[in-house]
């Protein structure tokens, strides 16, 4: 019986690599976390303008300028449209990575979520702090009952 | 099969797989079950979410042009097919909202992989208690907005 013996590899080990950020992983928490606040968020969202006192049936400009009147509202419907879109977004770009193939289509697709998503959370965010409850082109008997009368 | 000797290693006939195809009905490409219907549910609602999502934000900023114009946004809103579209939303995500938790509860929850199926059920009862109360509100909204009554 010999002693086996094991030659030396012929190369070394590979050096550890670089640490990236795992924006997958982080994603991945994102949706977890955002969706715990958008359970709250929506639902009280959805509670106070479809279910509670007439629904949808009394919602109105005069209705928007009463949740606006506090700040209670401006600081929930802002987080609402930051969670949720941004949420809605991260899993259009999971199903798209899921069964757009094609690279191009991919890119084009991703593409037009990251656009789309930018624009309407800018466009969102703008018309919550530039709300104005008593414009001056309102027509007769659509403002809340606070403005002055003109 | 054991070989007693050479002159049984010649071919033997060979004998028809026993396997039976699935008699439930389990899905072609996936496991089928809860595990996975509980899945394609999520992302179907969730598609609906996302695309409503970014119509609401787009009606929503008109409440930025002039008051008559939000009010004639919002009044499609209250017209019966309309309504109906708010009640499926609202069953899109209910759905969505109570399956997000189960998902949370099985990524998280020590043992809450192990009772998937239960919590898929929990989730099914949930979202019928939220359907049904919320369904007849909205159902005498439609009814009462589409007689004319005045909403407040």
């Amino acid at each position: 019986m010999t002693t086996e013996t094991i030659p030396a590899p012929r190369s070394s080990y590979a050096p550890p690599k670089k640490r990236r950020v795992n924006w997958e992983k982080w994603g991945w928490l994102y949706m977890r976390i955002s969706g715990l606040f958008l359970v709250v968020l929506i639902f009280g969202h959805l509670f106070v303008n479809l279910a509670s006192g007439a629904g949808v049936r009394e919602i109105d400009f005069a209705f928007i300028a009463g949740k606006y009147a506090t700040p209670f509202w401006i600081v929930w419907d802002t987080l609402l449209l930051w969670f949720a879109l941004i949420h809605g977004a991260n899993g259009m770009r999971t199903i798209v990575n899921d069964y757009a193939h094609r690279v191009v289509l991919r890119r084009v697709l991703l593409t037009a979520i990251l656009v789309s998503t930018v624009v309407l959370l800018v466009l969102g965010t703008l018309v919550i702090y530039t709300f104005d409850p008593c414009p001056a082109n309102a027509a007769a008997g659509t403002l809340p009952t606070f403005c002055p009368v003109k | 099969m054991p070989e007693n000797s050479a002159g049984t290693l010649a071919p033997q006939p060979v004998a028809k797989p026993k396997i039976k195809p699935p008699r439930r009905l389990a899905g072609t490409l996936y496991r089928g079950r809860e595990g996975m219907w509980s899945w394609v549910l999520h992302r179907i609602t969730g598609v609906s979410i996302y695309f409503f999502l970014l119509v609401h934000i787009l009606d929503t900023s008109v409440v930025r042009i002039s008051p008559q114009a939000y009010n004639a946004v919002i009044d499609q809103y209250k017209t019966p097919i309309m309504g109906l579209g708010e009640l499926a939303l609202v069953i899109a995500i209910g759905y969505h909202a109570l399956n997000g938790l189960r998902i949370i509860l099985i990524d998280f929850w020590s043992v809450g992989a192990r009772h998937q199926r239960l919590l898929f059920i929990i989730v099914i009862l949930l979202w019928i208690v939220l359907v049904a109360g919320f369904a007849p509100r909205q159902i005498a909204n439609i009814i009462l907005e589409a007689q004319g009554h005045p909403s407040a």
